[in-house]
This record gives structure tokens, sequence and C-alpha cells, in this order.
């Protein structure tokens, strides 16, 4: 490790954390700083307007009247979907293409030119949609139409966005000249080279949208055709959420890293399974299509599958090497009784890894169960626009990235910051609390959904319809339940908020030496001082974590045909 | 010399090393389920019997929503003293076309204008589209969903086996009055004399 380590160039630029050995460049301890504090923001008010949005559709509060509804939940999409998440990803982006490799950030100005434009952007769209100009949802759809500044400060806000990816190739180019590292770039940093590259098709795609979307909102081109925006749009809007993806993954293998001194259990397999996703999985934005008139079986069938489903792959293997690379550290630490001491012993109580391993496994068994069972043509006529639909990216934006960002704070914060993490005991019950509650709301919502109660509305009493119709007494309650978790996991939120926005305003700074609160074990000491020697495992060393990812196999499998059967009892639809 | 995933890899040419029994386990595992759920859903469309792509057309709205009123002018049903038959505040027409004809939808904000009365196990063919923005199809409580557009004829065949009231509730929103889009749909079976019973429901057969 102290060879890999004594590389630093520059060394005036940097600052190094006396306690992991980590040399962070000064700039991007800023710029980390400040993208955190305004994610952390928006999470804020993405937060109370998805708690305006869950206590009217529980149907016994029906808080706001349905003008209003509207908008928070327009609001809610777009503060949590789009702010919240990448503003987020951009900051934690450039520390993973800086201190993994002892890199200096290329052109840190332009990173805040970016940071502006994306702030701006954000702004502009949140005030339309308050003012109530552009209640037409996250997603837009025209001919329905919003004020011409509502896409503005979404076309700024993705060319912020655009604006780092090209700046994480920059600064890998320009630690490559500098020869900042010896030898193969860290799987963490390789990964957020995939992220950017995604990124790029992701804002290109919006502005290939919005920009024209833009013009005719301020009448200058006549007419959208509402198929094709649908196509483009989802290959921005369904890739952004697959940058996430690529992001959360990346801090699922540094914390285990940080807390266990894990390393993949093979580099080869984990980096083929990004690669994967770098092929494969921006074709998922066909999922949004697949009950839509205008396009082929052919077309539907390539893209729904991912081209034979190349990133469900990548997302399988990902499922079994983050744990396995945790077990594999444990058990040769000692931890080898049985097929999950390794996982019993682990530090459950620290928010780091309960968030961490939480999110591992709501985005396993929710979020990845559910996205690839309603990717199948035919099933997602049974679900498509659905409850269940929001409660799929529920278990995999709300478990699945937003519960492994709120870990990696945790670990992040007080490292940039040297500050004390304030408030330790709600940072400690945020994860379990946001992980169970929007969990809980997840897997009611898709019961809701296999009931065929609408998302996006407003009353499913349908009280003021010309056709009365209402829902049973079961899809309330289930409806309530789902609600419920989402209030509960709403409090999870705001506890992390008000841990982080605590320690990034007034936490107690930190003595020279002192471990960053809750980041002991600290598993790069740990990794430092007994790291396994040895190259990548041998035999077949990570029998827990292959049981539990064929668990998951399983659950997949036999719901997977549930739904097929249940097709099969339906109207001949040809 | 140790490592983990934070930092360069030291050894060289990592990219030879083995890969471990588990490892080998569960990709051969996870990718033969991904090619069964392939072949399944390919297989589906050729055996299965309810497949969502059907074919689509261009069309304009105008030419489109025509269309939908000469169906409802030639075969908009009549009740047992001559009046035609229509339901709810705003009059939506009930609409009967011959077994195999084609059953014009065209969406608006907030209704679906016609409500269509279908005989049990017989083929219509259906056009879905809409007059002005988005809107969803859910047929309920089958729970079948599509999306309508604008400018689409979306055309699907769709064959009732089971006999009873369905109600159609629009899951795309569409603007602000989206929660009062309902729309609804008759299955009857009159050779068993299953058939309306002129007050919004069916009757007979012992339904």
């Amino acid at each position: 490790m102290a060879t890999i380590m004594a590389t630093l160039r520059n060394p005036q630029d940097f600052t190094t954390c006396p306690d992991t050995g980590l040399n962070i460049n000064k700039p991007v301890a800023n710029l980390v700083k400040i993208h955190i504090l305004t994610a952390v923001m928006m999470l804020l008010a993405g937060g109370i307007l998805g708690l305006g949005v869950a206590l009217t559709r529980w149907p016994a509060v029906h808080l706001l009247p349905s003008e209003w509804f509207y908008i928070f939940l327009t609001g809610h999409g777009a503060a949590v979907l789009l702010f919240w998440v990448h503003i987020f990803s951009v900051g934690i982006a450039y520390f993973f293409v800086t201190t993994p490799i002892n890199a200096r950030l290329a052109t840190p100005k332009i990173a805040w030119l970016s940071y502006w434009l994306m702030l701006i952007g954000a702004a502009i769209a949140t005030v339309m949609v308050l003012l109530g100009q552009a209640t037409v949802m996250f997603s837009a759809y025209p001919p329905l139409k919003a004020h011409p500044l509502f896409y503005l400060g979404v076309i700024l806000f993705a060319v912020g966005a655009l604006v780092p990816a090209f700046l994480v190739l920059a600064t890998l180019v320009k630690a490559k000249n500098e020869r900042t590292f010896k030898g193969s770039m860290p799987l963490t940093t390789f990964g957020v080279l995939i992220w950017a590259i995604i990124a790029i098709f992701t804002w290109v795609m919006g502005a290939v949208i919005m920009i024209p979307t833009w013009l005719w909102s301020m009448g200058l081109i006549a007419n959208i055709d509402p198929q094709l925006y649908r196509v483009i749009f989802w290959a921005l809007a369904h890739s952004t959420q697959q940058m996430n993806i690529v992001l959360h993954i990346t801090i699922w293998y540094t914390l285990a890293a940080v807390l266990f001194g894990a390393r993949p259990l093979n580099e080869k397999v984990s980096r083929t399974a990004f690669v994967l996703y770098l092929f494969a999985l921006q074709l998922g934005s066909v999922h949004h299509l697949l009950s839509d008139p205008g396009t082929s079986f052919t077309w539907r069938t390539f893209n729904t599958s991912y081209a034979a489903y190349l990133a469900v792959l990548g997302s399988l293997i990902h499922g079994l090497t983050v744990p396995g690379g945790i077990e594999l550290a444990q058990r040769r630490r000692g931890l080898t009784h049985g097929l999950f001491e390794w996982l019993r012993k682990a530090p459950w109580d620290n928010p780091i890894f309960s968030g961490f391993f939480l999110s591992l496994i709501l985005f396993g068994f929710i979020g990845g169960i559910s996205g690839v069972t309603m990717s199948n043509q035919q099933i997602n006529m049974t679900v498509h626009n659905t409850f269940y639909v929001p409660a799929h990216f529920h278990g995999t934006v709300a478990t699945g990235t937003t519960l492994a960002f709120i870990a990696f704070s945790y670990w992040i914060v007080p490292l940039v910051t040297r500050r004390k993490l304030a408030y330790p005991g709600l940072a400690k019950m945020s994860t379990w609390i946001f992980g169970l509650g929007m969990g809980t709301f997840a897997l009611f919502g898709m019961a809701a959904g296999h009931l065929g109660v609408p998302r996006r509305h407003w009353d499913i009493t349908y009280a003021d319809a010309a056709l009365p119709f209402d829902f049973s007494a079961m899809a309330h309650m289930i409806m309530t339940v789902a609600e419920i978790g989402a209030v509960i996991g709403g409090f999870g939120a705001l506890f992390y908020i008000i841990s982080i926005l605590s320690t990034l305003l007034g936490g107690k700074v930190l003595a020279k030496g002192a471990l960053p609160a809750l980041a002991e074990p600290a598993g790069l000491v740990a990794a430092r001082m007994h790291g396994g020697t040895e190259p990548q495992h041998k035999g077949l060393e990570v029998p827990g974590s292959l049981v539990l990812c064929m668990v998951l196999l399983v659950f997949l499998i036999v719901y997977y045909f549930a739904q097929y059967k249940y097709l099969a009892t339906i109207w001949g639809i040809s | 010399m140790s490592y983990t995933s934070l930092q360069p890899i030291p050894q060289r040419h990592w990219w030879r090393l083995r890969v471990g029994p588990d490892e080998k386990i569960w990709i051969t595992a996870a990718y033969a389920w991904c090619l069964v759920m392939l072949v399944w859903m390919v297989g589906w469309f050729f055996l299965g019997n309810q497949n969502q792509v059907g074919n689509a057309y261009r069309v304009t709205i105008d030419g489109f929503t025509a269309k939908m009123d000469q169906m409802v002018e030639k075969y908009q049903l009549k009740d047992a003293s001559g009046s035609l038959m229509s339901e709810g505040d705003n009059d939506i027409p009930v609409v009967q076309v011959p077994v195999g004809g084609n059953v014009f939808i065209a969406a608006r904000q907030f209704e679906f204008p016609v409500i269509p009365v279908l005989e049990l196990g017989k083929t219509y063919v259906f056009h879905l589209s809409s007059q002005d923005v988005d809107h969803g199809f859910s047929l309920l409580p089958i729970n079948v969903n599509l999306q309508l557009l604008p400018g689409y004829d979306y055309v699907l065949r769709f064959t009732p086996n089971k006999t009873g009231v369905y109600r159609l509730t629009c899951n795309e929103y569409c603007g602000l009055g989206h929660h009062t889009m309902t729309g609804k749909l008759y299955v009857i079976d009159t050779a068993n004399k299953i058939v309306l019973d002129g007050k919004g429901g069916i009757t007979g057969g012992g339904a």
C-alpha cells in the first residue's frame, strides 16, 4: 500500500486524511461539500413535496386539493429524480475520479460553472412547477404543454450535468499523463468512468428532445410527435436512472472496501459487469414504451431484453461480487463459522454499513425483481402506468440509490470536512427507517398496481367521475399501508438531512489523528494492516453470498411465472 | 501488497487471474435464467394469446374521430322504448358493432367517448387513439393497460373470455381533470341470454 500511495505529485494541492491515508484534492473537497449540501436541500424540498403526495394518496387523509396534488407530484419527481440524485452524483464523481488515483481534478473552475448551471436550471424549473405553470408531470409528454421556462430550466440542468462527464474523462487523461498512479485504475474509478460515458449519452439525449420541445412551447415548432418524444425522452430519463445504478454500485464497492478492506473477488468479472452496463443498460429505456402503439416486436424484444439480458447479467454479477467481497474479507479475518457469520458480525449499528447493505438487499429483491419482471413485454401491459411503476422505481431510486447515497454521505462528509458526524443517533436510525419505510411503500405499491390502481391519480374513489367507479376495500387498504410506509420513510430521510446538514454547516472539527466518527473499523486502515495479500480467491470461498444470490433467483423465477400464469387467464389480445 | 477497490490494482496481468468457482456457478445460473426469459418472451409472442404489439398507423385526429362518430351513428343501441342508449352526465353512447367489427375509441380530456358492448368469445378489432393529449387505457378488473397517443391508431384484436361490466380508467396524467376520466365496457353473451339490463349492468344466465 505504501508503495502505491507514494506517487503523490503536487502535494500542496492535497490534504491527506491522517486516518485513512486518502489524498483529497483541495478543490474536490469543496466541490464535494457544495454538491452534497445542495443535493440534500433538494432532497428536503423533494421530500416535503413527496410527503404531500403520500398524504393525498393515503385514502383516509386525502390532504391536497387536486390541482396542488398534481403540482406537488410534478415537483417531487423533478426534485428527487433529477436534482437530488444527479447533483449528489456529480459531487461524488469528482471524488471517485481523483482521490483513488491521487489525481487533481481537471479545471475545477468549469466544475463550478457546471454547478451553477445545474442550480439555476433546477431553480427555474422548480419555480415554474410551483407557480402551476408546468403541471405536466416529470415526463412532460407533449401535447401537454408547460411554460417555456420550465423546459429551459431542464435544459440548463442537463447541460450543467453533462459537463462533469467530460471533466471525468479529462481528469483521467491528465492523471495518466502525470502518472499519478501505477497499474490499472481502481474499480471505483472505473465505475465512474462508465458513469461518465453513460452520462454523455444521457444528457445529449436530453438536449435532443428538450430543445425542440422548448421551441415548440414557444410556438416556433408546430408539432412534436408524441411517440417520438416518448422514445427519446425515455432514452434520457431511463438512462439518468441507469447512471444512478452505476454510481450506487460503485458506492457499494467503495463502502465494502472502506468498512472491510474488501476488493472484488475477481477484477475481470466485476469490470466486465460494468462494461455490460455500458453497452446494454440504456436499451432499457424501451421499458416505458412496451404498451405504446408505435414500435415493432423485434425492436421491443431487442431493447427490452437489453440485447439478451446483458445488463441484467451485469447487475446479477454485482449482486454476488459486492457481498462476496465482504464475505471474503471477513472470512480471512477469521469469521468463518457457518454460512453467515461474516454477515451476522458485520457492524449493523453503523449507518454506513446498515444503509449500504439494506440498499443492496432492497435494490435486488424489490427494485431488481420488479424491474426485470415488468420489463417483459407481455407482463408489462398488466402493470403499465399502474401504481406498480412508482412502487418499482421507489425500490430502485429510493431504497437502492438514495439509501446508498445516505450511507455514503455518512462516510464521505466527515472525510472531506474533517468534521465529526452530527447527531449520530439520528444517523443510525435514518437508514433503517428510510429503508424499511420505503421498502414497505414499494412492496405494497406493487400489490396496488396488481389490482390496477393507477399512478399519478388524485382520487381513486372517482367521486367526480361521470361514470362512477371505485376500487375494492382491499385496494384502499393496500394504498393506506403503502403511504404509511412512505411517510415513515420520509422521517428516515429527515433524520439523514438533519444529521448531514448539521455536520456540513456546524459539525465539530476533528482533531488531527482522530478517526472520522462511525468510519471505524476503518477498513482502509484495516486493509493496510491485515488486508489479504494473496491474489484473487481460488476455491468456493463465498458460499454465503452465493446462497443469498440463489434465493434472489428463486424469488425472481417464481414471481415471473406467477405473472404469466395470471396473464394466461385474461382476454385474448393480439 | 494489499489493496482494495479504492486503490489501483498492484498485480500486473490481473485479467489473466482465474475466476473462482462460486462466480462461475453464479454467472452460469444467472445467465441461464436470462436466456429462459428471452426465449419465453419470444415464445409467448408466437404461442401465447396475450400480446399488445398489434399494429399502429399514423392518422389525423379529425379523421380518426370522424370514424368513431360514424360508428356511433351506425351502431348506437336503442333501449326498449326506442331511444338511444347512453350513460353518465355526459351522455356517453352505448355502442354494439357486429361481431368481428371495428371499435373506435378516441379518448379525450376527460372521457372515453363510447361504451362498447362485446359478445363473449368473439374477436373485435379495437382502434385506440386520443383526440388531444396522451391518455391511459386501463381496463379493469383484468388490469390491461395501454398507452393512447394522439395521431396514432393503435390496433389490437380483443377476445373477451368472461361476461361482465368492465371499467376503464385513464392512468396517464392528462390534465387537471385526469381523475374524473373513467369509461365502461360490457361483455354480454346473447346466446346464453346474458344481456344488458338497461340500468348500467347485465342480467340473465345466472350472472
